[in-house]
């Protein structure tokens, strides 16, 4: 076991793929010398040159469209978008290319790029840098989106990430990159599967869902909520798509309340989704309906109220007692 | 020093506005600064670099060259006509632009990787796609009809330019290999290859033209970018996308830019293989701008009728690229009537092949949907799939399987 941040996590793992992989390669602005605006790539250069490591021109669909064209010639490219908010000019390039090469090549073709992408907020940041549009992908079939939520599974879903062989988005909760933990270089976490959820804490009265940026609040709520006396069993969702229904739905057969919790507008959101498909599933199990606790309809607002926007314990506590108010 | 710009910078009017010159071309005589040796007369002309690469034509390659143009000519005809007929949703004819791909596709080698947009029936040709197969996507019984790995013809793009990034990418990845295989001793084992991105005057104007040549500029990536200016983007004609020659853009990003008759298959030819020989050989990108005209409509839901005259397709006919060739070939004794014979016989066949293949294209079984979503296995897909499955089954026994019933309902 070694202790580090989620940053210095996945720099490790990139630099693990980098080592094992010589048709893998690191695509991004700034992420070179500087090692990227948070240093995620920080000294990969030095170690494995600027064909490996490649300052892009300063264009987003360039980066996708050009991390393409180099998996169909049997590359393995990991682009780094700097910012959540600057993803959109690749937008294109992702949804209507990446995500359907496979298919509407009958299977003939493969496109494994890994798209990396800082997100959410919580960090004081100004306009375009604290958003979370991570259901805007996973509408889109073809495409696998994976958001770690510590320095573990940060170390491994990279690799995981770049070991499979469909398209996948990797969300990194920004205002995490400095969260320490323990990571086990030495497990078989290659082999181990990125697309299932794992229940951190277990619990009886209610289950809340999380993923990302938000696990460590939905863990501290969890504490608060035991102070009252209530037992909250808590999920890392860890894969946005596919979602792992089958840990969740086994989850709610057994407390009977779900909260689904993310920084994303709550409309058309991935908690709507996870309601949807447990009301189906453990409709007879619920003794309440699926409480969402997540951003407003509106776009992400100013730093300094942010904190009015962002979910937090309290939020979730209320979501709670409104669970329990059934 | 003073202003870096000549006063008359400022002054909109005065400008480098080349729209009035090219508008004459598209009507008159050849546009400027145009490599052409093949004239509209069949009389064959020199230029100082290109006409090399053109004497390496034998009488067969010239007569090859030919043939291909009829054929692909013949095919567009076959396949508006399947259209007309009900069995092609759609189709995206060809018609006038044959020298432009014939030539270019001809000119690549085995080893180069093409990246059509929706048009390159003619570039397909000269890869030796099997051109039934090409129909499937207009049949609507595949997004693909055909196996890139196999003949180094991707699909086609139907999201204008986006396919210039990915060719880009490509050249990047030709760039990674041989570095790759210089450090493993492996060098010179393979023969260097470069990709042809291709694209019209229309995409030229999207954003992912201009990345893709700022990537392939910055890596000096082996791309050729291949800009067949047919003049028309459906109803909008070139003028609006730009005022100065489109290869000019090239100077831009720093790397050559090459206007060429795109009727003269000759031209087309020796250019191409110009700019490729250029791009192996580690010497960055080319942009091509082969000058050129769609004849015909921008697909059979197009109606060209209400946006241009018939005069200025009259003046394009008369520029026709398989008459010229015509002209030369006969004038030259290099090929009789029993050629020409030949050619045509074996175009009528070419259709008779595809118009059957067409009909006998089966419908697909959307569990091939189902199963090429992901490559690797996907709780979602699987479960929509099993629910499919037993409602499928739900019908079995009856009269109607769950697909005809799914279509009475509409």
């Amino acid at each position: 076991m070694t202790t580090m941040t989620i940053a210095k996590a996945i720099n490790e793992g990139l630099r693990a793929t980098l080592a094992a992989n010589p048709k893998s390669l690191l695509m991004g602005e700034d992420i070179g010398p500087l090692g990227g605006v948070y240093r995620v790539t920080d000294g990969l250069i030095g170690e494995f040159g600027p064909d490996r490591v490649v300052d892009t021109p300063l264009a987003e669909s360039g980066i996708i469209g050009t991390a393409i064209g180099l998996a169909l010639r049997g590359y393995s490219p990991v682009c780094e978008i700097q910012f959540d908010g600057f993803v959109f000019p690749g937008f294109n390039q992702i949804t209507t290319q990446l995500a359907k090469i496979h298919s509407r090549s009958n299977g003939n073709l493969s496109v494994p790029v890994v798209i990396r992408i800082p997100y959410g907020g919580g960090i004081g940041s100004i306009e375009h840098h604290s958003e979370s549009p991570e259901a805007l992908f996973a509408h889109t079939a073809g495409l696998r989106i994976i958001t770690p939520s510590n320095p573990h599974d940060a170390y491994w879903m990279i690799q995981q990430a770049v070991k499979c062989q469909d398209p996948v988005i990797v969300f990194e909760p920004k205002r995490r990159y400095w969260l320490k933990g323990e990571v086990d270089v030495e497990g078989p976490g290659l082999s181990e599967d990125p697309f299932q959820a794992h229940v951190l804490r277990e619990g009886t009265d209610a289950t809340v869902v999380a993923y990302g940026p938000l696990v460590p609040v939905a863990l501290a709520a969890a504490n608060a909520a035991e102070e009252d006396g209530r037992s909250l069993e808590v999920i890392d969702l860890r894969s946005i798509s596919p979602i792992d229904f089958d840990t969740v739905t086994a989850s709610v057969q057994k407390t009977g309340r779900l909260i689904v919790t993310h920084e994303a507008p709550t409309f058309g959101g991935i908690g709507g989704e996870i309601a949807a498909r447990i009301s189906e599933r453990a409709f007879h199990s619920l003794e309440a309906p699926v409480i969402r606790v997540g951003g407003f309809h509106m776009p992400y607002p100013v730093a300094k109220v942010e904190e009015d926007y962002l979910p937090d314990i309290d939020r979730i506590l209320e979501a709670l007692d409104r669970a329990l108010s059934y | 020093m003073g202003t870096h710009l000549p006063s008359t910078e400022f002054d909109g009017t005065a400008v480098d506005d080349q729209r009035e010159a090219d508008a004459e071309a598209v009507l008159g005589e050849p546009a400027a600064h145009m490599v052409q040796l093949l004239g509209p007369d069949g009389k064959l002309g020199a230029d100082p670099v290109f006409s090399s690469y053109a004497d390496k034509l034998t009488p067969d390659a010239l007569r090859g060259l030919y043939a291909d143009m009829a054929a692909i000519r013949r095919f567009d005809v076959e396949a508006t006509a399947l259209q007309r007929q009900g069995q092609l949703a759609l189709w995206v004819p060809l018609t006038g632009q044959e020298a432009a791909q014939i030539g270019s596709g001809r000119a690549s080698q085995p080893q180069d990787y093409i990246f059509p947009t929706y048009r390159e029936h003619g570039v397909a040709l000269t890869r030796n796609v099997d051109l039934a197969e090409l129909l499937r996507q207009f049949r609507g019984v595949s997004n693909g009809g055909w196996n890139p790995k196999d003949t180094n013809f991707h699909l086609y793009t139907l999201v204008l330019a986006a396919q210039t990034l990915h060719a880009v990418g490509y050249a990047m990845g030709i760039q990674r290999d041989q570095k790759l295989a210089a450090a493993t001793g492996g060098a010179g084992k393979e023969p260097d290859a470069a990709v042809i991105a291709y694209f019209g005057d229309g995409a030229s104007s999207e954003g992912d033209v201009h990345e893709s040549m700022v990537f392939a500029s910055s890596y000096n990536a082996p791309v050729v970018f291949f800009c067949q200016n047919n003049h028309w983007a459906i109803s909008v004609p070139t003028n609006v996308q730009t005022r100065v020659p489109l290869s000019n853009r090239a100077k831009g990003y720093g790397f050559p830019g090459i206007r060429v008759d795109g009727n003269d298959v000759i031209a087309v030819h020796a250019v191409t293989e110009w700019a490729l020989e250029h791009a192996r050989q580690g010497k960055g990108p080319v942009l091509i701008e082969a000058f050129t005209y769609r004849v015909g409509a921008h697909t059979t839901a197009d109606d060209p009728t209400k946006y241009r005259q018939s005069a200025e397709e009259d003046a394009w006919r008369a520029k026709d690229p398989l008459a010229r060739l015509e002209k030369y070939l006969r004038a030259e004794g290099l090929a009789d009537e029993g050629f020409f014979a030949k050619v045509k016989a074996d175009g009528d066949e070419l259709a008779s092949y595809v118009r059957r293949t067409a009909h006998d294209l089966q419908d697909p079984d959307i569990r091939q949907a189902f199963a090429n979503v992901y490559r690797e296995a996907h709780p979602l897909v699987a479960e929509e799939l099993a629910w499919f499955e037993e409602y499928s089954a739900g019908f079995a026994g009856g009269e109607e399987s769950a697909g005809h019933a799914a279509k009475a309902g509409h």
